[in-house]
């Protein structure tokens, strides 16, 4: 028994004198480094003025702005495509993995292609892709109109923006008014099931009040919602909101990048539930719809949702592929910063603390959520 | 402890289940050929047969769990066809009971029992708790209420899957090789459910290969083979005196330990 | 029928067809098409989606397309141009490397599938040489890429190499690299050894929780901070060792999954029988664990591969470089569509077959479990 904890003693310590000896060479070569070239480490460069601009940005920023800024706007950018992707992934996949397990033979292998095509073929091919197809649309000159409304061009989708007016508060206050009632109405329809056993269709009303209310408001405080809507000038357009060929094409490309892999995770899940679960449900009279809500999808959850993170974890890393088509995220401006300024190891330190932090904090969430929803067994 | 009447008010005096010139493929595969049934209220009846005989696809007929092509099937008055209500009118009618008992394992024991009754029969939620607990009593395992089916043996999981399936008083209870994925020191305590079952009156169709329970419990026994009925008689006849060559077989194979 | 009743052998029934409309033609399309009326509106649609958009793309790809010619203006309009093939094929394959040394390539690839051959198929004649051969094959096909080892055949520096066999390159000493180096980071993870439980750890979540792009950053740019100024490392050297090494984070992950769905009482017997750690580990615990696992250990290979096109971003030339650079080239502008489809088809092929022949494998395994 002592040999054997000696020897692992003796092993550690050896593996740590290994690590630290491997340690002290890399700091020593890195000090001499920096100083030969003269750059001073620290964070203090994040002050510097940037000089140079980004295009997609979704707070304030000139050239004049900080490096510090600059990297904001960045972060930024890889939430708005992060989340954006995120969403449009889940409802993909969802979709997607249902579809696959249809009876419809056709419907069931046309989704299986799109599914082997998109996973067997690099993301950052299908990002480059896209965007090739997006940027050879026709000149600003010749723009392709939706409705008159929306022009979409080599330089992006240029969509109305909307303009508040004076009112508009209420429709938002009547909005929020109406979610509040909707969850009242909710609770209240359980609580009477089960009290009575009578069913009330608690969603559905929901539904109408959260669409109805505003609605009703919006037209009583007469119509506070104007567009600037796009005007064609001799070379460009005045007014409206331009939504970039990168943000389409990166947001394009994760998901349905994502959303294939998302929807073999759902099928899966829904496979994982044996069928005499459904047989089970089936012959105590449940339609298939409440052997769907009841019995399947609980127990299909529990087995989709913690890979289901791990993908939206991945979607958020793969957004940084940014770079490649010339999206301004994280990556991208840490990289022309890293340029710029030199101070590379505190931009990739950067790099690693934002995207380390996410990870771990995906990870505390999935173990947090598999232990609380764990089957109890013996 | 109220002995709740497992039979409900009964508005036909005709069989229960009347299965005529029934035929069922699986693909090109003859599984159910020509099967003529009928089933009278009350009565008790054990289908043996070889593995592959059709015995589970016929009581999964029953239940609309397996379509059949040809034939007709009218269960409780209903006629068995593509029409979802009917279907449903059917199931609620027709408890059944799997070799794999099927519990959900999200589900307390209690929520398992009173699933059906609150979303099938709109039950206010004490009143299908407190039906669901006096069959739980039935069956002998009150206590596990609140445990979730994984914390549970093999035969008590089973006596639950009974009495979920009690729970939504059906006027007949079909059993699929209940006992078949038991350890043998519980099949006991799950057949002596059954027993109690059939004293009380309950419209039995039971596919098993115990054939202690037949002989105590059955009006009538069955034997399948290759899809279609064999021979069928009361247990004593059928036990003592089986008229066909092949029941003969089968009967030396089943009985010899 | 309450009486009595009985068959005799000879009045058993006989098998009888199905009704024709359940089987054959028509019973398929009834259950598999038209079962009810969602399905029929489903199937409706997608036929005239594929209606209206395959024979397009097939006149669009081939029956209208011109094979040969110098630039794109010897292309018509609207039909797919793949003059283009006809005259970069050797770069898309082999990058910059000199043409009259591309040989050497075709050799080293040509050589791979007998060093393959014996670790994925099973019954094949001269196994053990095979295996033996497979173990120097990485010395030969790197002496073939790079020669000027001991004079013999021309050097060619690896900036160089590039297309597709850089993508080969990178993903294949990736993919020899990652597996057993992720198994040893699995066992240190589970390690009761608290400092190597500790390394381990940090080393996995950190690379697992970082995007590549940024590990290439890393390898370019930081790795010659943290070396002497006169240590220059290759560069296809380098992106080898960084996709190796976020391959083999995930590969440790997937291989301890592996590792915890083995029976406690495995390693009890293992221990019982009197053998070491690594005895135990290299006979009976990991043949096991392997086996399990090799889902996402082919599902992390077919992620490699898919990776090597990032080496963009740090300026080196594969399949995926090639044909941007080639797209923005004047005399190919614009044919973007093709290129990309053409690239795509490209690791389509090494990907799909990859997942094919691990759910092959997954199934003949299972059926020896029985």
């Amino acid at each position: 028994m002592t040999d054997e904890r000696s020897r692992g003693i003796i092993l550690q310590l050896f593996v740590l004198i290994v690590v630290l000896v491997f340690i002290a060479f890399i700091t020593s070569n890195t000090i001499a480094n920096l100083q030969r070239v003269g750059l001073a480490s620290g964070f203090g460069f994040l002050t510097d003025t940037a000089f140079f601009d980004i295009n997609q940005r979704l707070i304030d920023y000139t050239s004049q702005s900080t490096f510090g800024r600059a990297l904001v706007v960045g972060l930024l950018n890889t939430v708005l495509v992060s989340a954006l992707g995120i969403i449009t992934a889940t409802i993909l996949g969802f979709i997607g993995g249902v579809l696959r397990l249809s009876d419809n033979w056709i419907v069931s292998r046309l989704v299986t292609s799109w599914v082997e095509f998109t996973r067997n073929v690099p993301l950052l091919l299908q990002i480059i892709f896209w965007w090739a197809i997006l940027t050879s649309l026709p000149k600003v000159r010749d723009s392709l109109s939706i409705g008159g409304m929306a022009f979409l061009n080599n330089r992006g989708l240029r969509t109305p923006a909307p303009i508040f007016e004076v009112g508009m508060e209420w429709v938002i206050a009547a909005f929020i008014f109406a979610v509040v009632l909707a969850v009242g109405i909710v609770r209240w329809a359980r609580k009477r099931q089960e009290e009575t056993g009578k069913i009330f269709p608690a969603w559905r009303v929901a539904l109408v009040l959260i669409v109805g209310i505003p609605l009703i408001v919006y037209f009583v405080a007469g119509q506070p919602l104007n567009w600037d809507v796009p005007e064609r000038t001799r070379f460009n357009f005045r007014g409206g909101f331009n939504i970039t060929p990168e943000l389409i094409a990166l947001w394009f490309a994760l998901s349905t990048y994502t959303g294939a892999f998302i929807s073999e995770i759902v099928r899966a899940g829904i496979q994982s539930v044996s069928r005499g679960q459904s047989e089970a449900a089936s012959a105590l009279g449940l339609s298939k719809n409440q052997t769907m809500r009841l019995v399947i999808i609980p127990q299909a959850l529990r087995v989709i949702i913690p890979p289901l993170t791990s993908q939206h974890l991945n979607l958020t890393k793969n957004s940084s592929l940014a770079i490649a088509i010339g999206y301004q995220d994280l990556v991208s401006i840490g990289g022309t910063i890293l340029n710029q300024s030199g101070q590379a190891l505190e931009v990739v330190g950067i790099w690693m603390a934002v995207y380390l932090s996410l990870s771990l904090a995906t990870s505390a969430f999935m173990n947090w959520y598999n232990k609380r929803i764990a089957l109890v067994e013996r | 402890m109220s002995e709740t009447d497992v039979r409900p008010e009964t508005q036909l005096d005709g069989p229960s289940i009347q299965i005529t010139g029934l035929n069922k493929w699986f693909g090109a595969f003859h599984v159910l050929r020509d099967i003529d049934l009928e089933v009278a209220q009350g009565e008790r009846i054990v289908v043996c047969g070889p593995s592959g005989s059709g015995k589970s696809t016929l009581i999964r007929c029953i239940n609309r769990l397996e379509e059949h092509q040809e034939g007709m099937i009218i269960v409780d008055g209903v006629h068995l066809t593509n029409d979802l209500k009917q279907i449903d009118a059917v199931r609620s009618e027709v408890g059944m009971v799997f070799q794999s008992f099927n519990l959900f394992p999200h589900l307390t024991v209690l929520e398992n029992c009173t699933l059906a009754p609150i979303w099938v029969r709109n039950q206010p939620k004490a009143e299908a708790e407190a039906a669901a607990m006096e069959y739980l009593e039935r069956v002998k395992i009150p206590e596990q209420a609140n445990k979730f089916p994984g914390q549970l043996s093999g035969g008590q999981q089973q006596r639950v899957a009974i009495a979920r399936s009690l729970c939504m008083r059906p006027k007949i209870m079909l059993f699929d090789e209940p006992t078949s994925a038991l350890d043998p020191e519980m099949i006991k305590e799950v057949l002596d459910v059954m027993v109690d079952l059939a004293e009380s009156g309950m419209t039995m169709l039971v596919v098993t290969h115990e054939m202690g329970f037949a002989s105590q419990v059955a009006d009538r026994v069955i034997f399948m083979d290759e899809g279609q009925i064999v021979e069928q008689n009361s247990p004593q006849e059928f036990f003592n005196n089986p008229q066909s060559d092949r029941t003969k077989l089968f009967l030396s194979q089943i009985l010899s330990h | 029928m309450t009486q009595a009743f009985f068959r005799q052998k000879d009045q058993m029934l006989g098998e009888r067809p199905p009704p024709a409309s359940t089987v054959g033609i028509v019973g398929w399309l009834r259950t598999n098409l038209f079962s009810n009326w969602i399905n029929s509106l489903l199937t409706i649609l997608s036929l005239y989606i594929l209606w209206s958009s395959v024979p397009s793309l097939i006149e669009w790809a081939f029956l209208e397309a011109q094979l040969s010619g110098e630039d794109r203006f010897s292309c018509s309009e609207g039909a797919a141009c793949w003059a283009w093939l006809d005259q970069r094929i050797g770069q898309f394959l082999y990058g910059l490397y000199p043409s009259k040394e591309t040989w050497r390539i075709d050799i080293a690839f040509v050589l791979l599938f007998p060093a393959l051959a014996p670790w994925l198929i099973e019954n094949i004649p001269g196994k053990t040489w095979l295996r033996r051969f497979s173990f120097i094959y990485p010395f030969i096909a790197a002496w073939l890429l790079v020669g000027g080892w001991f004079g013999i055949l021309d050097s060619v520096t690896t900036n160089n190499l590039g297309g597709f066999a850089l993508n080969l390159t990178v993903g294949l000493a990736g993919i020899v690299l990652s597996l057993p180096v992720g198994i040893l980071l699995a066992l240190g993870r589970q390690s009761r050894l608290p400092l190597i439980r500790w390394f381990s750890v940090i080393f996995i979540e950190t690379v697992r929780g970082v995007p590549l792009i940024t590990l290439l950053f890393v390898s370019n740019i930081i790795l010659p901070i943290f070396l002497p100024p006169d240590v220059a490392l290759d560069a296809v050297i380098r992106v080898i060792i960084m996709v190796s090494a976020f391959a083999s984070a995930y590969m440790a992950e997937v291989i301890r999954g592996g590792l915890q769905a083995i029976p406690k009482g495995q390693y009890e017997a293992a221990a019982a029988m009197g053998l070491s750690y690594w005895q135990s580990m290299r006979l009976i615990i990991l043949p096991q664990a392997l086996k399990i696992s090799i889902p996402g250990i082919v599902n992390t290979f077919i992620g490699l591969f898919k990776d090597t096109t990032l080496v963009i971003v740090i300026g080196l030339f594969d399949i995926l470089g090639i044909a941007n650079a080639m797209v923005s080239n004047p005399d190919w502008l614009g044919l973007s569509s093709e290129t990309y489809v053409f690239v795509a088809l490209f690791f389509f092929a090494v990907c799909f077959s990859m997942s094919r022949y691990s759910i092959r494998l997954e199934r003949k395994l299972d059926t020896d479990k029985r």
